[in-house]
């Protein structure tokens, strides 16, 4: 099992200041800063209609912030969710967004779009250069699924996937962008504790590979498992910042959001965590599904 | 899915009751009636039915079936055959791979529907029963027994829905209609067929040959029906056949070894409509042929823009006119304000050119918006190109396009000496003008198919599909929507122009009201996408065979005159209402079902 706090917080990746997000009189987003640091973990928790995934759909183009800049590794990112993903910042959505009739495969092949160059008449003249290029994307894809490991299913129907293999697979496409970023909206919604555990194995081993992570979770021992770093969003404004234990201790966080002390400090007894996660089924973890994006 | 345990025809015993079939009969009675009385049915297709030759189609004979009789032998002897299949005769096994118990119901049907309209179609034309040999009794009574028969044998009934207390008529009329449509569903359904078992390569490719003789062989009848009763009892014999060999498994068996060897079975199908003209003793039905290559290419074309990226355009027409116009006018025709003669490659390639850029005008502004915009404008835009086209006649607007009527005496085509205009002997067959624009036609046709394939096939065309799929998703997935949506548009418009170029030639005289939303005589652009729709977003093979029968049908059945449109409708909504997914479905459709017989598929219901 991977150690959950190797901190080797290095260049700021991710740069979001002050932003903003209004729809007509509603403010979303309220003035938050954030930071992400390559080589980090870094939660993003609150409760439901908090502004989390509207700060996401901010950070990834999909809404220009009414007020704020991000920046990803310095440059001010474009308003076009497209030119965010061909910059190095790839998502998953909190409602899984695949493409339901394409098969698995194909489904991680459109997320090499960015990386890929052919345009139609390389499609419609079939040069080597396609074939040496649609072959490279393959195996790329094939690798990828491999990693979350849907190797074997690759040639199914997205749709057909089971739930939890849905999200692997959204996780698989948004990892074929090459990003420097990823963003996951409530990866582990849904899922059963195994599968959990599954997916912080697997945002491990993204972060291993040398992938900045920032995730969207309602999933508290997930949260406090894996990040380096917490963010508390609380009706559009972050509440606080800091390591697991600095947020669970928080008693605005605990009034706010977590109800009760979250039993226990993270890192020293996970093993027995693992254990009582194994019995008590994730009980923040089917949001409502008032937002899609 | 339930998992299939067995093969053999004997009701599972889960369910008291839940099985019987249709009608009372017992099973191994309904079995055997079907069996003979498709037998029975070929045999009396050599007997007279009628008297005189007043009807149509020489079935006064005995000894020889003719016309609808034709039919109806081919009909029983389907029937037959899945019956000894089902019973386990050896040999004929590969014969309904899936079952044979719904093949048999929609065989029997469809002989016994056949025979039955044709002996009304006697009595009623020539004034009563009295004018039925003994022949047509016979036939009318067999198969009956068949169609009997064969509803007697079981198959799991769907659950009935639960009857609202105080329901209205209206709920209980819906209620009614969908238990029948279930029934009728489950009374002819039959689980995916096992997976087979690989044949040599030399054989599948026997397959495809056959395949591909078969699908001449039954066009060129279609085309060649000469009287409405005939073609109707075609449209019958071929609609519930197919319907019973998709439902034995054997379509899916064909199709299966025909996507193993695309390159083999596009080629293979384009000998076989190249072959088409030379079936023909004369330029008759060429005629009809190039029509119906016309608007197959078109829809073909309209398939990449609605059925690939999704791109609901209902002006595609427009696209076709701006080709035949710009070709025509640079033909050398004299009524054509410019006196220039290009050779056809160049004007062709005008012609998709000039089609393209009116693409990109079009949707450069629009492509950008999301929704129903883009529907709006194309229709606009269609309307904008005929009217506009309507009013350069000199008086209204500028002298260019004629207006009303049209660009005409457009010369026949000569490439490299060959005059399209004229008769020509090829290998002892003599080809007609028609005939020979089919082959030109079917050239272009060629490319357009070269250009699906290739493109669908490709990061562009993944990309397409994405949009067409979600195109939020697609956009976070780094895909520049507006971009390559500009690209299908464009390409898509280009294809209808290179065809259009071929028209201009084909028709003599292009005018305006060649190109309009909706009209009684395809292409236009409702027929086109009716086309599409009808026989399979997102596939080749559909938007061919959808324009064939769009084309075919009006063609053919000259008696619905003014109810065309109307009948077109009713059509239409029935198709959407039992099979949506199109004639020919996706190989993405069929991935599902296959998927679903392999694994009882866990959809996305679990969580939030
Ligand atoms: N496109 C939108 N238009 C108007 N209101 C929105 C829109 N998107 C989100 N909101 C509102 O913003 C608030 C934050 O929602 P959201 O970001 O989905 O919360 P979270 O992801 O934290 O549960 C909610 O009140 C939601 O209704
Ligand atoms: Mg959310």
């Amino acid at each position: 099992m991977t150690t959950d706090t190797t901190t080797v917080t290095g260049t700021t990746v991710l740069d979001a200041r002050g932003v903003t997000m209004r729809f007509g009189g509603l403010t979303a987003v309220r003035n938050v800063d954030l930071q992400v640091n390559s080589g980090e973990i870094v939660g993003l928790i609150g409760p439901n209609g908090a502004g989390k995934t509207t700060f996401f759909n901010c950070l990834t183009g999909l809404y220009i912030p009414t007020e704020g800049e991000v920046r990803y590794k310095g440059t001010v990112l474009p308003p076009k969710s497209f030119k965010v993903t061909a910059a190095g910042i790839a998502r998953t959505f909190q409602n899984i967004r695949l493409f339901a009739n394409m098969t698995v495969l194909e489904n991680v092949l459109v997320g090499r779009h960015t990386r890929t160059k052919e345009g139609l008449w390389s499609a419609l003249l079939r040069g080597p250069g396609f074939h040496k290029a649609e072959a490279a994307s393959r195996e790329r894809a094939m690798e990828l699924l491999d990693f979350v490991g849907l190797a074997n299913k690759a040639e199914h129907l997205a749709r057909n996937l089971p739930y939890g293999e849905q999200r692997k697979l959204e996780i698989a496409r948004a990892l074929a962008s090459e990003p420097g970023l990823l963003l996951l909206d409530e990866p582990t919604a849904g899922m059963n504790p195994q599968e959990t555990r599954a997916t912080e194995e697997l945002v491990f081993a993204i972060r291993d590979k040398g992938i900045a992570v920032l995730v969207i979770e309602h999933d508290m021992r997930f949260i406090f498992n894996l990040c380096d770093r917490v963010a508390v969003l609380v009706q559009g404004e972050k509440l606080i910042e800091g390591d697991s234990a600095t947020v669970q201790g928080d008693e605005r966080v605990i009034a706010a959001y977590l109800g009760e002390p979250f039993e226990g400090t993270p890192g020293d007894e996970e093993a027995a965590e693992v254990e009582a996660a194994e019995a008590s089924a994730p009980s923040d973890a089917t949001p409502g599904k008032e937002n899609d994006r | 899915m339930t998992t299939q345990t067995t093969k053999t025809p004997s009701a599972p015993a889960s369910k008291d009751g839940a099985t019987k079939g249709l009608i009372g009969l017992p099973e191994n009675i309904g079995r055997a009636l079907a069996t003979i009385g498709g037998a029975l049915a070929v045999v009396s297709t050599f007997l007279a039915w009628t008297w005189t030759s007043a009807f149509p189609g020489d079935l006064t004979v005995y000894g020889y079936p003719g016309g609808l009789q034709v039919l109806v032998l081919i009909g029983g002897a389907l029937t037959t055959l899945f019956g000894l299949a089902s019973y386990g005769v050896k040999g004929l096994r590969w014969l309904t791979p899936a079952g044979a118990d719904g093949a048999i119901k929609l065989a029997a049907t469809g002989t016994f529907a056949t025979t039955w309209y044709t002996v009304i179609a006697i009595s009623d034309e020539l004034g009563g029963v009295v004018n039925l040999e003994p022949g047509g009794f016979i036939a009318a009574a067999v198969t009956l027994a068949a169609f009997l028969g064969a509803f007697s044998l079981p198959f799991e009934r769907p659950e009935e829905e639960h009857i609202d207390e105080d329901e209205t008529v209206g709920e209980r009329i819906g209620r009614i209609w969908r238990h029948i449509v279930a029934l009728l569903k489950s009374a002819v359904f039959t689980p995916s067929p096992v997976p087979a078992r690989k044949l040599p390569a030399f054989a599948e490719i026997l397959v495809i040959v056959a395949a591909m003789a078969v699908g001449l062989t039954v066009f060129t009848y279609g085309i060649g029906t000469e009287y409405d009763e005939l073609f109707v009892g075609f449209l019958i014999t071929v609609g519930f056949l197919f319907a019973a060999l998709s439902k034995a498994g054997l379509v899916a068996r064909v199709s299966a070894i025909t996507g193993r060897h695309s390159t083999i079975t596009m080629f293979g199908a384009f000998i076989a409509a190249a072959l088409f003209p030379f079936t023909q003793s004369d330029d008759q039905y060429a005629t009809i042929g190039v029509y119906i290559l016309i608007f197959a290419t078109v829809a073909l074309g309209l398939n990449i823009v609605v059925g690939l990226a999704g791109l609901l355009d209902l002006g595609y027409v427009a696209f076709l006119g701006v080709g035949a116009y710009t070709a025509a006018m640079v033909s050398g025709s004299p009524s054509s304000p410019f006196d220039l003669h290009l050779p056809f490659w160049l004007s062709a390639l005008l012609g998709a050119a000039v089609a393209m850029v009116f693409g990109v005008l079009i949707g450069a502004p629009t492509l950008r918006l999301r929704g129903d915009y883009l529907a709006i404008v194309t229709l606009g835009f269609g309307e904008i190109f005929r009217i506009t086209v309507l009013n350069m006649d000199g008086t209204s607007g500028p002298d260019i396009t004629n207006g009303s009527n049209g660009i005409s005496s457009i010369p026949n085509l000569d490439i490299l000496g060959f005059d399209f205009g004229l008769e020509h002997t090829i290998l002892g067959f003599t080809i007609g003008r028609f005939a020979n624009y089919f082959l030109l036609m079917l050239l272009i046709t060629l490319i357009v198919v070269v250009v699906f394939k290739r493109s669908s096939d490709s990061r562009i065309g993944r990309a397409w599909i994405a949009i067409r799929e979600d195109e939020t998703a697609a956009l976070a997935m780094g895909i520049n929507g507006f971009r390559v949506k500009l690209i299908a548009f464009a390409l898509g418009a280009s294809l209808a122009g290179l065809a259009g170029a071929v028209q201009a030639h084909v028709t003599y005289t292009v005018t305006p009201e060649q190109y309009q939303f909706a009209h009684v005589v395809p292409p236009n652009s409702a027929f086109l996408l009716a086309a599409v729709v009808l026989g399979g977003m997102g596939t080749i093979a559909g938007p061919l065979v959808g324009a064939a029968l769009l084309y075919l049908i009006p063609a053919k059945l000259q008696f619905l005159g003014d109810y065309q449109l109307f009948a077109f409708g009713v059509a239409l909504v029935l198709l959407m209402r039992f099979r949506p997914e199109g004639l020919i479905p996706n190989r993405r459709r069929q991935l599902e079902f296959h998927e679903e017989a392999e694994a009882p598929a866990v959809l996305s219901k679990t969580g939030a």
